[in-house]
């Protein structure tokens, strides 16, 4: 939380400003009932119109100077709310942008939403709120106080006494209460996740006709968060009639022990009286910063999950290395598992510049694997992988990056026109875009709808192929120096995948290219072709070297090409 | 919608829980009225002590003292009441409108999604949702309870001096004008507050989402850059509805602080002409704070209430947009069907002016397997929509079994096809609930029977957990062929009688896919398959193979039959050798 709250630093010259500001205005909203006492008691017997017009002259001042001191106040307040969200908001983000994969999955998808969103907005609020109510309530409390002393000491006392228990209690229930409400911010992040399930699976929940199903999923989450919601409130909002019965113990107190020392003849029962008016104003104003502490303890959760995320360090670390004379991209010996266990192992092969290389094997087997690692998204067990002669961790991160045009499985496309989607923030020429488009085979359909057409979300107005045509169109436009296609052309006909393949062989003569797919047909031309299977390869070359030396490979080659294939 | 509506709307919610309401106005209205008694007795107590020393009679001050003790403890324990009462009504607004929310969702056709970013409509169900339920319940009693003090104190006033009241003539007057002025004035910045936030929302959940590849193209700094954009503007909205909505609290501070020192003055000036007694003027004021007290209460809520209403409207509309055509009033139930399809000079276009299938027509008889190739963007898929009803065609018809798919309720029509998509979905939960998803019945043998049909068993069998691993969010151990076979799985479990394929198989290893078919072919004897498929493999074997150019069937056949035509198939087929 400490974290949070440097973010105000910045602002401390304007939150004491506003502060000072507001302490002025409420001090002259205090001052207009005095003025009132004043008036009735001192001059209105002195029988002189002109002075009573006078006096409320001044009481109107004070009441436009209130005025403008709070409004003053509490628009820098909304100033310094807003800015300090926005720098939280803006590192937040930052950081979740610069996650390893492996934090991404550890903090989780849904999670992070909503951390950035109804967490930071909890944080804006309380930020505005505090400012503007925080200082209300502390100079009355300390004003009463002050002023109960002058009165009578002793009285003070017994009021005094009654803080530190008061402390005790705010401060064991806001303790309590700020687990309470992550809890509740837990649950809303599996709200989150299970409104994002249901918006993108609508169309296989309709089909299944699993409306229902969904609904009473939904309502088990639902009446989780409200519960969990409910629960928090129901312990925070004990604060408030807990205090108030003690300080009205306190009171009852006093009486009693006025009463005694008015019988000893120490305390005029005149000085009990106008002893109570401070009382009840102590009172209010220690509700209303109970009612702050609330309100505190919600903010303070969400606080601490925004400072969680902005504690994780970046955990992939550059270290420099020579440079030696090899082929392009070289895996040596690469192992690697997620967890604990090993999901490819002892990975060599070697690429030249301009080389194509086709990965093949069964479901699961590792494929994407590999390319996660080249990327760098994961850190290898053991091994080394090496581009341009330098191993990619010495690397800065763009710069390996930078190299490379790539398309994943379920690949996403923004909602935004196809030139965005294409360009993706490198600001690439038109004329380039177009060229790449050529190539990808998607001239056609994105010249059809012009390069500013807008893309619905996940690009629904696209179908499958055009998407992942777009999807390519984005990889090849900067002229990468290595293109990776994992399985991206697998909804593309036969026909148009064999011209995407050429074209590239054409157009793309010093781009370094590795491709996974299920159909040989479209990698039996590479120059070299990995076989993968249960995270080994087991088979490294050609074609047609596979063909003599790989029993799976020609397996699969066979059930897809056949005999027919061969005439 | 107005104001008005929105405000109507919302007190329907309220309503529900009426009795609850006047419960806690009772409530509120006791701890108000044990309040006031506390303070009475205090003076009473006082009064028992006396003036001088030694006379304090101190049996009446402890009976006063634990009359107090009493009546506070009373008080604490109504408040407390009171605010568990709030919080039971709060729960169950917020549960049942957000049941609502999601009730509607479910109904809005599958369009909506398409065109409405995920985060935003996150953003309704609990941003919105919460934003209306924090000032509704409380402010709504608070509201309810003051009104009687006002109305009270008024009286109280009238009663002293009809004269003075006059002061009210002015300024009450002047803080509903202003109060309405500035409600004007910060309702549409409310409105845009909460609009902001739902588009900020929306683009952090895009980009979360897409983190990974905006990574690989190195776009860190140009989506921080962008995000920035949207949260600037999302802060900006935030403080320009703040910058108006906090000058309403201080506002009706002024006016009745005004009113305060103008009832002092003219109180002053008829103490002097001898109208009004000393003790009058200090009860008038005393009532005033109280009149006025309520009001400012109220003032301050307003901009509460004003965030309220823009979130409200919001949720409303959702809640107005228009689901699916509802079924027809005596739709046919389809059961066991038979599964004989027929498309009659079928036309569609998503958007009016943009036709994509051009009067297409086909018969699929029942138990027959027909396959659908084409170029990509061809309307394949759509046609998959169509036949499930996703979306209603332009003209022509379809019929299943010879019934209109129009005239059939749609759950009965979507739950005849088993139905597998290229874009697999999978929800966070264990791979078991996953398989039996469509069929909640579903025994651990069946389960286990489809799982090895599918060829997906093994690997199941080799996770830590089995078929109780849980798939999580990104889940990275499983690719997506992975994913494919378990929704294969899933579909293999049902009891439909027709199937439709969409590139089903398209990230599976050829191997595994012909094992799957083979099971499928045991699987599907007596169902009508449709398949999607661009390996022409995998269709050879179709009855009936569909080809599709540009929204039309431009040839139909079997496949020997259609390579003997040496027409586009042929040519399709071909391409896949070259």
């Amino acid at each position: 939380m400490k974290k949070i709250f440097s973010y105000l630093k910045p602002y401390r010259f304007r939150m004491i400003v506003g502060f000072l500001i507001k302490v002025l205005a409420t001090i002259a909203e205090l001052i207009i009932p005095m003025l009132l006492a004043y008036v009735i008691n001192d001059i209105v017997p002195q029988q002189d119109v002109k002075l009573i017009l006078y006096w409320g002259g001044i009481m109107l001042l004070f009441s436009v100077l209130a005025f403008l001191g709070n409004v003053t106040a509490n628009r820098m307040a909304s100033k310094v709310a807003r800015n300090a969200t926005e720098q939280i908001r803006y590192d937040l983000f930052h950081k979740i942008m610069y996650l390893s994969s492996k934090q991404l999955e550890e903090l989780t998808t849904p999670s992070l939403i909503s951390r950035a969103t109804s967490d930071t907005y909890n944080l804006h609020q309380m930020f505005g709120m505090m400012q503007r109510l925080g200082v209300r309530a502390p100079i009355m409390l300390l004003g009463g106080i002050m002023l109960s002393f002058a009165l009578d000491v002793t009285l003070t006392l017994v009021m005094v006494a009654l803080l530190p228990i008061m402390t005790i209690i705010v401060y064991t229930i806001s303790k309590k209460g700020i687990p309470m409400y992550t809890n509740v911010q837990e649950a809303n992040d599996r709200f989150v996740r299970q409104m994002r399930e249901v918006i993108t699976g609508i169309r296989v929940i309709k089909a299944l006709s699993k409306v229902s199903f969904e609904k009473e999923k939904f309502d088990a989450i639902n009446k989780e968060v409200v519960t969990k919601d409910q629960k928090a409130g129901l312990f925070m909002n004990a604060l408030n009639p807990i205090m108030s019965l003690l300080l009205n113990l306190g009171l009852v107190l006093i009486i009693f022990v006025g009463a005694y020392r008015v019988n000893n003849g120490t305390l005029e029962a005149a000085t009990i009286v106008a002893f109570m008016s401070y009382v009840t104003m102590v009172l209010n104003s220690i509700l209303f910063i109970s009612r702050l502490f609330v309100m505190y303890s919600k903010a303070y959760a969400s606080g601490k999950r925004i400072a969680n995320v902005l504690e994780y360090n970046e955990e992939q670390c550059i270290v420099p290395s020579d440079e030696k004379e090899m082929d392009f991209i070289v895996f040596d010996q690469v192992s690697f598992g997620y967890d604990n266990e090993t999901t490819v192992e002892n990975i060599s092969f070697s690429l030249k510049k301009g080389e194509t290389l086709g990965i093949i094997g069964a479901t699961g087997s590792g494929k994407s694997t590999l390319i996660q690692l080249l990327m760098r998204f994961y850190d290898i067990k053991k091994g080394n992988i090496f581009v341009n002669g330098k191993n990619i961790t010495s690397y800065p991160m763009n710069e390996l990056r930078s190299m490379f045009g790539v398309v994943f499985q379920n690949d996403i496309i923004f909602k935004d026109s196809i030139y965005e989607n294409i360009s993706f923030g490198r600001e690439i020429p038109k004329e380039q875009v177009i060229e790449a488009a050529k190539t990808a085979q998607s001239y056609e359909f994105i010249m059809e709808r012009g390069l500013d057409f807008p893309l619905a979300i996940k690009g629904a107005n696209l179908s499958g192929g055009q998407k992942q045509r777009l999807l390519i169109t984005r990889a090849l436009a900067n002229n990468p120096s290595i293109l990776i296609l994992d399985d991206s052309s697998s909804a593309l006909d036969y026909k148009t995948d064999a011209r995407l393949r050429s074209e590239i062989r054409k157009h793309y003569k010093n781009t370094t290219t590795i491709m996974v797919a299920q159909r040989v047909s479209s990698i039996m031309n590479c120059n070299k072709i990995i076989v993968m299977d249960e995270g080994k390869m087991v088979g490294y070359g050609t074609h047609e070297e596979l063909l003599k030396q790989c029993e799976i490979y020609r397996e699969i080659s066979h059930s897809q090409i056949g005999g027919e294939g061969n005439e | 919608m107005n104001k008005k509506g929105t405000l109507l709307r919302l007190g329907q919610y309220l309503l529900h829980y009426k009795w609850f309401l006047v419960l806690a106005i009772v409530l509120s209205g006791t701890t108000n009225v044990l309040s006031l008694v506390g303070p009475m007795l205090s003076g009473f107590a006082i009064d028992a002590i006396g003036t001088s020393k030694g006379e304090v009679n101190f049996n009446e001050v402890i009976f006063y003292c634990v009359l107090m003790i009493i009546v506070y403890s009373l008080a604490s324990i109504t408040a407390y009441l009171l605010s568990v009462l709030m919080l039971y009504i709060t729960k169950n607004v917020v549960y049942s409108m957000r049941n609502d929310v999601f009730s509607r969702l479910m109904t809005l056709p599958v369009g909506y999604f398409d065109t409405n970013p995920s985060g935003d409509i996150i953003s309704k169900i609990s941003y919105d949702i919460d934003t209306i339920n924090t000032s509704l319940s409380s402010d709504f009693v608070q509201i309810l309870a003051s009104t009687i003090t006002v109305i009270g104190s008024f009286f109280m006033m009238i009663m002293i001096s009809p004269t003075l009241v006059l002061v009210f003539v002015v300024t009450v007057p002047m803080s509903i004008f202003f109060t309405k002025k500035l409600t004007q004035i910060t309702r549409p910045l409310f409105r845009q507050r909460s609009k902001k936030l739902g588009e900020l929302n929306g683009s952090i959940e895009e980009m979360i989402s897409g983190q990974k590849t905006l990574k690989a193209y190195s776009q860190e700094e140009n989506t921080i850059e962008k995000f920035q954009k949207s949260n600037i503007e999302a802060v900006d909205a935030y403080y320009r509805a703040d910058y108006m909505g906090s000058m309403v609290g201080p506002t009706v501070n002024i006016i009745s602080n005004i009113s305060l020192s103008l009832v002092t003055m003219f109180g002053a000036i008829l103490y002097l002409f001898g109208k009004m007694t000393l003790g009058n003027i200090s009860s008038f004021v005393l009532y005033s704070r109280k009149f006025s007290g309520p009001i400012n209460e109220a003032a301050n809520i307003m901009s509460e209430l004003q965030s309220a209403l823009a979130a409200a409207e919001r949720v409303f509309r959702l809640l107005d947009e228009l689901p699916e055509a509802s079924d027809k009033e005596n739709a046919i139930v389809l059961n066991n069907v038979d599964g004989t399809v027929e498309m009659k000079d079928v036309s569609f276009g998503y958007v009016k002016e943009k036709e994509i299938i051009h009067h297409l027509s086909f018969l699929a008889p029942k138990g027959k397997l027909i396959a659908i190739v084409g170029p990509t963007g061809a309307g394949k898929t759509t046609l998959i929509n169509l036949l499930m009803r996703f979306y209603d065609v332009t003209s022509g018809n379809i019929t299943v079994d010879g019934n209109d798919i129009r005239d059939v309720t749609r759950d009965s029509l979507r739950k005849s096809y088993a139905m597998v998509l290229q874009d697999t979905w999978l929800f966070y939960g264990t791979i078991k609930e996953n398989i039996a998803y469509g069929k909640e019945d579903a025994t651990m043998e069946d389960i286990i029977r489809v799982a090895k049909a599918a060829n997906i068993h093994s690997y199941i069998m080799k996770l830590p957990n089995g078929y109780d691993t849980i798939l999580s969010d990104d889940g990275t151990n499983i690719s997506k062929g992975q994913k494919q076979l378990i929704t294969i799985a899933r579909a293999m479990l049902l009891d439909a009688n027709m199937l439709i394929l969409d590139e089903a198989t398209s990230n599976v290893d050829t191997r595994t896919e012909l094992q799957i078919q083979k099971a499928m072919k045991t699987l599907m004897e007596h169902k009508t398959c449709f398949i999607i498929a661009h390996r022409l493999s995998t269709i050879k074997n179709a009855d009936l193979i569909l080809v599709v150019k540009d929204g039309e069937v431009i040839e139909m056949g079997q496949h020997n039959q259609l390579l003997q035509e040496k027409g586009f198939y042929f040519q399709l087929y071909n391409s896949q050798y070259q």
